[in-house]
């Protein structure tokens, strides 16, 4: 059984690698390069796998799942400039997949204890583009 | 290994008739959809792709899937009677299985030309006829 959680943040980050020059910055990642950069309200979902618990009927109690998320991401990441505030982003471009193996990172130690195991990490950089994130292993749902 | 997946949007008009089938079956199988003067619904279409990330941090370039999605759906099917406007609804009964059948098969055949690396690949395409009605199909069940 898969539950799904969803928290939200608000970011600004830009998209662009100090190696390249302007121009090859613009090409590459077009609006998202502006050296001063730009928000989105990110919507994050996490999606656990496991079994209910035959006594609680939870595989995890969501709100235990909504305080590792908020501890873990949300506070990490609201209302900061990635690029500047948040490491690993000042070396590693914020795009939505680097954002969702980041968050992944952070919450697989957290959440494979045997109550749920993490099996997807979903990013909403806006309402028309998100990217899924599973691990090493491709995404199977 | 990443999924990517890109909403859009387009409006259009259609008629469910199966041309083998009689008026009255037509009518009894399809109900109101079956109207001869046809109907129409705001599409919600996602077209995702999978792939590792490439030196930019990126699976895709969105735009360049974008410009795949325009020309190949949205600037044919946008304001469209699919049965009228669309050949490939010509006998063809524009349900939105035979929709997303037909988007999955433009964006596979001509994938090659806009991303001719080994990734990403086209992984799937689901359209969303009203918020209510959703029809999803996967690259690889498709001839």
């Amino acid at each position: 059984m898969l539950i799904t959680r969803k928290v939200e943040f608000s970011s600004s980050h830009m998209c662009r690698r100090p190696e390249l020059s302007e121009e090859e910055n613009r090409r590459i990642y077009g609006p998202a390069a502006n050296p001063h950069g730009h928000g989105h309200n990110y919507v994050l979902e996490v999606s656990l796998e496991g079994e209910p618990d035959p006594v609680t009927g939870m595989v995890l109690d969501l709100k235990e799942l909504k305080q590792i998320l908020t501890r873990h991401v949300v506070d990490v990441y609201d209302h900061r400039f990635l690029n500047y505030e948040v490491p690993p982003f000042d070396r590693v471009v914020p795009t939505p997949e680097n954002i969702a193996r980041d968050i992944w990172q952070r919450l697989e130690p957290l959440l494979h204890d045997g109550r749920g195991r993490l099996r997807t990490v979903r990013v909403y950089e806006t309402p028309d583009l998100y990217v899924d994130y599973c691990g090493e292993q491709p995404c199977s749902v | 290994m990443f999924r990517v997946t890109r909403r859009y949007r387009f409006a259009a008009s259609h008629r469910l008739h199966a041309p083998q089938l009689s008026d009255e079956q037509n009518e009894a199988i399809y109900g109101k959809c079956n109207n001869p003067f046809g109907h129409g619904h705001n599409y919600v279409l996602e077209v995702t792709a999978r792939g590792p990330a490439d030196d930019s941090g990126r699976t895709l370039d969105p735009g360049r899937l974008d410009d795949l999605v325009a020309r190949q759906v949205l600037t044919p099917f946008s304001h469209s009677n699919l049965n009228v406007d669309v050949d490939s609804f010509a006998g063809r009964v524009p349900t939105s299985e035979n929709l997303a059948v037909e988007i999955c098969r433009r964006l596979k055949d001509n994938w090659p030309a806009i991303f001719p690396g080994e990734w990403p690949k086209l992984d799937r395409v689901r359209i969303a006829e009203t918020a209510r009605n959703i029809f999803e199909v996967k690259t690889h069940e498709i001839d």
